[in-house]
């Protein structure tokens, strides 16, 4: 053991450094060395610790504090009384919001004690740029496992056992996919990573990137002797720099120690991996896209079959797995497949990784067993709705998904369930959604997000959703037509029918599944002009009711243009010649006076 | 760098684990060196240095050093306690180097009491 008594586990992923982890990293450091701490007290930047929503966090061990929010201001004060005299910061603790009860040690935080951390099992206990870090954790051993005493039928075995499906969304249960493509003839073979994460709200594949890249880089060498491939690529999307500058670093030392390259660990097994990045078009994600992408052409999807097990990068047999599934895989091999199928519910086994958004509390990533109810996540994790305002829906799967209303959210994770009810897994997006957001808009943004990217190959998806967005834009402005709900929902079908590939058939989820829960919401947007969530500034009518306004006169402070009149104890009125619709009187009214 | 065996990745494992023994699991011994502002005047920054060599040297995994506040007591500052698990903690008083080596070693190592400068239990 070393002379070092403390460690201090600073957060350093994507959410954490735009809040500024370098520099609270910087003061920590130079504080240490000025209290002549720096030789007892051991400083680490760890990946994604994953609770964003109070970042930058770092956790002291052995003590087990968790502090939050942190700001250089606060590091002299942190480390005279903490590291120094040994008496924990009370003001940087986690405090419940609602009890306002602060929770000095990490485990009793509720966002982290309904968590299963499997994929995400190093997460903020390594440096995710030293590999020996990665080892003592049982790094490695699993590939060593595989390569030495396992076959690649054996490992396929397992991966069916343990009835582990592909993460990325399809939910495709990932040891058939490897056997298909062991079986499939060809002397070169490809293993794949698609890092392309591309749905709005979604960051898991690069928090486990961040936080565990060697991970992923051991899931791919037992994925490439089951079936017998020889090189690997990751597809990671240039705008994840944190990720691939990991990853590289995971790649070079993996190389050094001789388990990436030539005769692994002196098994006589050679593989090798690169990266790819890709320029983040969103339709590179899908598994046909991604390989000509990788090929150097332009990244359009192209029918399938035949498989990529069958023919896939460069016309030979490929897999793709989503980097969560293959972060997933080292487990899989040294605890068993029964292990992993342990947990879960019948169809759907292990834990699912979501990165929560939105409209809640703690905002941040969390990995949960399968079959815990959605309300458990948003609610008991998630912390609920922030500022007293009511659940509406949550968003799961991106474009792709859907939304689940209030009274669907005691189903349990799991893939059937969440079909049933007209959303997808999806990769794990989970956005949250208060009485504030407006449906129709919702779905809007989520169209002109899919028009936005569809490759342009074939035409339903090219036109369609161009006119789905055509309409939805016209609903919001307030020059909806009786029959636009009935267009949309026939032109829906027809994309869902006729679209070449995953992203046009399912595109039109956002509408489809907004006119399931919410149909009421278009008609008043349709017949009345009159959108109930206040959000479309078309249909605002910028005018103050009477009888909620209590007279206070906020409004009329805020108005830039002095649109807005009041005079002490009367009503205010708003001048439509001079409003110019900025919305600033609407959002300093408390009571929802102005409509 | 050489190629690594199985072998080599058991070594790199037990040496790297060393190090990570702090971020997980528990210890079943705790020292505490109380390192209040009276404390630190009465010298237990040079305790808490003469406890780091030993554990050095010790080389155990199941022993966690913290530091702590002021236990209140400031005239018998530096305070040590020492919770081996199972037993009544013992406070030690007017710590100096070699009283901390001896209470690591005799205590600590060996399960001795040190009654000479315990302070009192708990």
């Amino acid at each position: 053991m070393s002379k070092i008594r403390t460690q201090l586990m600073l957060c350093g992923g994507t959410a954490c450094h735009s809040r500024g982890t370098s520099a609270v990293r910087e003061t920590l450091e130079k504080e240490l060395d000025r209290r002549g701490l720096a030789e007892e007290i051991q400083l680490i930047e760890t990946g994604c610790n994953g609770f964003c929503a109070v970042g930058p966090v770092m956790l002291v061990q052995p003590d087990e504090i968790f502090y939050q929010k942190l700001k250089p201001k606060h590091i002299p004060h942190l480390v005279e009384e903490h590291f120094l005299k040994g008496r924990p910061v009370e003001k940087l603790f986690y405090a419940e919001s609602a009890s306002k009860e602060t929770i000095p040690n990490m485990e009793n935080i509720p966002f982290f004690a309904h968590q299963m951390l499997w994929a995400m099992r190093n997460k903020g206990l390594i440096d995710p740029e030293v590999i020996d870090d990665y080892i003592a954790r049982d790094g490695y051993f699993a590939a060593a496992k595989a390569l030495q005493e396992m076959t690649p039928e054996q490992i396929i075995r397992e991966m069916r056992i343990s009835q582990i499906r592909g993460r990325g969304g399809a939910g495709f249960p990932t040891g058939l996919k490897w056997d298909f493509a062991r079986r499939s003839p060809g002397d070169v073979k490809y293993v794949l990573c698609n890092a392309d994460e591309g749905d709005p709200g979604a960051f898991m594949d690069r928090s486990i990137l961040e936080a565990d890249p060697h991970a992923v880089l051991e899931g791919m060498i037992i994925a490439a002797r089951a079936i017998s491939a020889h090189q690997g690529y990751i597809y990671c999307r240039t705008e994840y720099p944190l990720a691939i500058r990991r990853l590289n670093i995971a790649i070079t030392q993996a190389k050094e120690y001789g388990l990436l390259g030539k005769d692994i660990l002196g098994t006589g097994f050679d593989f090798d991996i690169e990266i790819y990045e890709g320029a983040g078009a969103f339709v590179c994600g899908e598994e046909t896209a991604l390989m000509r992408s990788i090929e150097g052409k332009r990244g359009m999807p192209r029918p399938r079959p035949p498989f990529p097990a069958l023919r896939g990068l460069w016309e030979k047999p490929t897999i793709l797995n989503n980097v969560e599934t293959l972060a997933n895989v080292p487990q899989i091999m040294l605890n068993g497949g029964d292990w992993y199928a342990s947990v879960g519910t019948e169809t759907s086994k292990g834990t699912k990784v979501f990165a929560l958004s939105g409209d809640v509390r703690n905002i941040g990533l969390v990995e949960v067993p399968m079959g815990i109810s959605l309300r458990t996540i948003i609610f008991d994790i998630g912390g609920g709705i922030p500022k007293k305002k009511k659940f509406k829906a949550v968003q799961l799967g991106g474009p792709s998904g859907g939304c689940i209303p209030e009274q669907h959210l005691d189903i349990p994770v799991d893939y059937e369930a969440i079909a049933k009810v007209g959303a997808i897994m999806g990769s794990g997006g989970m956005i949250v959604m208060d009485e504030t957001t407006c449906m129709v808009d919702m779905a809007r943004f989520f169209m002109d997000f899919v028009q936005d990217e569809s490759c342009g190959k074939c035409t339903p998806c090219r036109e369609g959703t161009r006119r789905l967005l055509d309409i939805l834009k016209r609903i919001c402005d307030g020059k909806g037509r009786p029959e636009d709900i009935e267009d949309m929902k026939e032109l829906s079908h027809v994309i869902k029918e006729s679209a070449l590939c995953g992203l046009g058939q399912t595109g039109p989820n956002p509408v489809l599944s907004t006119l399931r829960y919410f149909e009421d919401e278009y008609e008043a947007h349709i017949y009345e002009k009159r959108c109930p969530a206040k959000r479309c500034v078309a249909l605002l009518k910028f005018e103050i009711d009477p009888d909620i306004c209590t007279k206070c006169g906020l409004c009329s402070k805020v108005c830039p243009t002095e649109a807005v009149t009041w005079k002490k104890k009367t009503v205010a009125r708003i001048d439509k010649e001079k409003c110019i619709k900025c919305l600033s009187c609407f959002g300093k009214c408390k009571f929802g006076a102005i409509f | 760098m050489a190629k690594l065996s199985i072998q080599d990745l058991k070594k790199i494992k037990e040496d790297a684990a060393k190090d990570m023994v702090i971020r997980g699991g528990k210890g079943n011994i705790k020292i505490i060196v109380h390192m209040g502002t009276c404390g630190i005047a009465a010298g237990a920054r040079e305790v808490m240095a003469t406890l780091m060599e030993e554990m050095n040297e010790a080389n155990r995994q199941d022993i966690r050093v913290v530091a702590a506040g002021c236990t209140g007591m400031c005239s018998s500052e530096p305070n040590v306690t020492v919770e081996v698990e199972g037993e009544e903690p013992i406070v030690y008083q007017q710590m100096d180097r070699n009283r901390m080596r001896q209470v690591f070693k005799r205590h600590v190592l060996k399960g001795e009491v040190q009654t000479d400068f315990a302070l009192a239990r708990g």
